[in-house]
């Protein structure tokens, strides 16, 4: 019997900086491995973020370009409207997506953009160490919510799949997770349904995958997968929000 | 291809098609919106591409992924809009991707005016971005300069690795002129295959490229800048252009001007020298690199008794003319801003007062 678990060509060898107990690492196998299944790693064009992945390029052995904050939409649009041979995604977080950068993603995936974005929501700033992000729960702490996040002050956390499955142009929106081995097979054929969608150039794609930051959290490792799975889920339900199928003649996906 | 008239926003987007860049990306802004207008129906029609971003931060990162992928690719704006591609010129500088800008320049600060100014010298020969990073910066003072400039562009940007800028004022993005487009300035683009993200296919490559600007280690990222600044030294050595006028005369006044107003400088030096006043001036095609040499050999002629800086600014290229001439000849400046633009009659009384003081000076 041959060796049948192996580490994806499309990942290297670098050792990882993302701390324990953090899901990037499980996010960017399962994007390795789909590149893989999908046999596309040599046309394959990644786009960091700024963020926790700023560095994601250290860990993926395809072409990688690196963004400013929140503006990886945009590039992968510029990439992919001259070369639309090429499979593109950009690989974000909540900071960098949900806020600094709510515009290109918005107006990226209303124009159709035939690119995937992997959207990891972990409810905070991670490489700034711990501050309020767009997606931060009611009444959850951070170091710049140090009394919880006050939903009368700063708004409700934005739920950017179901805010980006509102728009009337087809697409495949849906939201994942990690935090358990029980979710991380839907979340990889979410995310393969995502390349193929690209692959085949029907519409933009994004998969949230809602994600732990032990560290920011103030929680070990297994705290903070049941944090997310007793809070985070109850506000992020799991699921396809809309695909390009559900959209027909412009009606919106119910 | 015999001359045509053409409006100078136009004849820019029509250069672009003739430099060979089929890629373009835009913003609406006046008073260049003309660009966008006439590249939307030119570009389907050579099966180019076109397309009206959100805002102009986010066409500067598209002119950023597509030049990152090794596209020729240009934008073109307005002042305001060219503070909000700071950013992302910042980035492609660092991270060494060839791509066109062109400003079509509007009075400021702030919201401005929507005429001819030239107040975005300093935002285009210092930085408008942050780090130390330099943009290659070509002033045309007509749309046929404008149409070469353009065409020129694009294999400096490639050869450097670099953003150019082209800086037309107001001016000359909206007025119309005959032009001619010349074949012989389209150039093959340079090979991408050692830096551009094309997909290792593309280029047949087992190794992946990385289009990067992050240094976390400060010798890398010293480095790195020494890196740019040796390109931006190259660029002062080998592309230095201005244009001299008068400069074979007795004159006792230099001026230094670029763009519109230099043609207007112009007019009142062939006034003036009908007049008997002998008038050199230096034109500046390269605001950066900037023609220093050409203008402290033209001050130190022995005739020269004073060099005036004349822009459409508050006095911003001023600056490096004094820093060129080194305190050799006494430097003024003269400028007006927010869309008024100087006339020659009034350039001529400004000459004339500078000489009256000069000479009370030297009393």
């Amino acid at each position: 019997m041959g060796k049948t678990f192996h580490k994806p060509e499309a990942l290297s060898d670098q050792p990882t900086h993302y701390c324990p107990g953090c899901t990037h690492g499980v996010i960017h196998r399962l994007v390795a491995e789909v590149i893989d299944e999908l046999g596309i790693r040599d046309r394959t064009v990644g786009i960091a973020p700024v963020g926790c992945a700023v560095m994601a390029y250290n860990y993926f052995t395809c072409d990688f370009q690196e963004a400013a904050h929140g503006r990886a939409p945009a590039m992968a649009t510029g990439m992919k409207r001259v070369r639309p041979d090429l499979m593109v995604f950009t690989y974000q977080g909540d900071g960098d997506l949900a806020s600094i950068g709510m515009g290109e993603i918005v107006h990226a995936a209303n124009r159709g953009e035939k690119f995937t974005t992997i959207f990891v929501n972990n409810a905070v700033y991670g490489m700034t160490g711990g501050q309020m992000a767009p997606t931060t729960m009611p009444n959850q702490r951070t170091t710049t919510s140090p009394f919880g996040r006050n939903v009368a002050e700063v708004g409700m956390p934005i739920k950017v799949a179901e805010l980006l499955a509102a728009l009337q142009t087809p697409a495949y929106i849906t939201r994942q997770t990690v935090i358990k081995p029980k979710y991380i097979l839907k979340a990889k054929k979410a995310i393969r349904k995502a390349f193929e969608y690209q692959q085949e150039g029907k519409c933009f794609s994004l998969v949230e995958v809602v994600s732990t930051c032990p560290t920011n959290w103030g929680m070990t490792p297994l705290e903070a997968v049941n944090w997310a799975e007793t809070t985070m889920l109850p506000y992020y339900p799991l699921g396809d929000l809309k695909t390009p199928e559900s959209v027909n003649g412009g009606t919106d996906a119910k | 291809m015999s001359k045509v008239l053409m409006k100078g926003n136009e004849a820019i987007g029509e250069a672009a098609i003739r430099a060979g860049c089929l890629n373009y990306f835009a913003y609406p802004i006046t008073p260049q919106s003309e660009v966008a207008e006439y590249l939307s129906h030119r570009m389907p029609e050579v099966n180019g591409v076109f397309l009206q971003g959100e805002s102009e931060v986010a066409v500067g990162y598209m002119i950023f992924g597509a030049a990152a992928c090794g596209a020729r690719v240009m934008t073109t704006s307005s002042s305001p809009g060219i503070s909000l591609m700071s950013e992302a010129l910042s980035y492609i500088a660092c991270a060494q991707c060839p791509a066109v800008f062109v400003n079509i320049m509007r009075g400021g600060p702030g919201l401005g005016g929507i005429l001819p100014s030239q107040g975005d010298y300093f935002q285009a020969t210092k930085g408008g971005g942050h780090g130390d990073y330099r943009l290659l910066v070509l002033a045309p003072a007509s749309v046929q300069e404008a149409v070469e400039m353009v065409m020129m562009a694009f294999p400096l940007a490639e050869k450097y690795r670099n953003p150019v800028m082209i800086m037309g004022d107001g001016l000359i993005g909206q007025m119309m002129e005959p032009v001619f487009f010349p074949d012989n300035l389209k150039t093959e683009q340079l090979n991408t295959d050692s830096w551009a993200t094309s997909g290792m296919k593309t280029r047949g490559s087992n190794t992946r490229n990385l289009v990067k600007s992050l240094y976390l280690d400060p010798i890398q990222l010293n480095n790195h800048n020494l890196h740019l600044k040796a390109k931006y030294d190259r660029m002062k050595a080998e592309e230095i252009r201005f244009e001299p006028y008068n400069i074979e005369s007795g004159y006792q006044v230099l001026i230094v001007s670029y763009g519109t107003m230099s043609r207007v400088c112009r007019t009142a030096i062939d006034n003036l020298k009908a007049e008997g006043l002998e008038v050199g001036m230096i034109r500046p095609q390269t605001l950066f690199p900037f023609p220093e040499a050409a203008i402290r050999d033209a001050a130190s002629k022995e005739s020269c008794q004073i060099v005036i800086s004349i822009e459409m600014s508050m006095g911003q290229m001023v600056e490096d003319v004094e820093r060129s001439v080194r305190g050799r000849k006494p430097v003024e400046w003269y400028g007006k801003c927010g869309g008024e633009v100087p006339t020659p009659e009034e350039i001529m009384e400004v000459v004339h007062s500078f000489v009256k003081s000069a000479r009370k000076e030297q009393n």
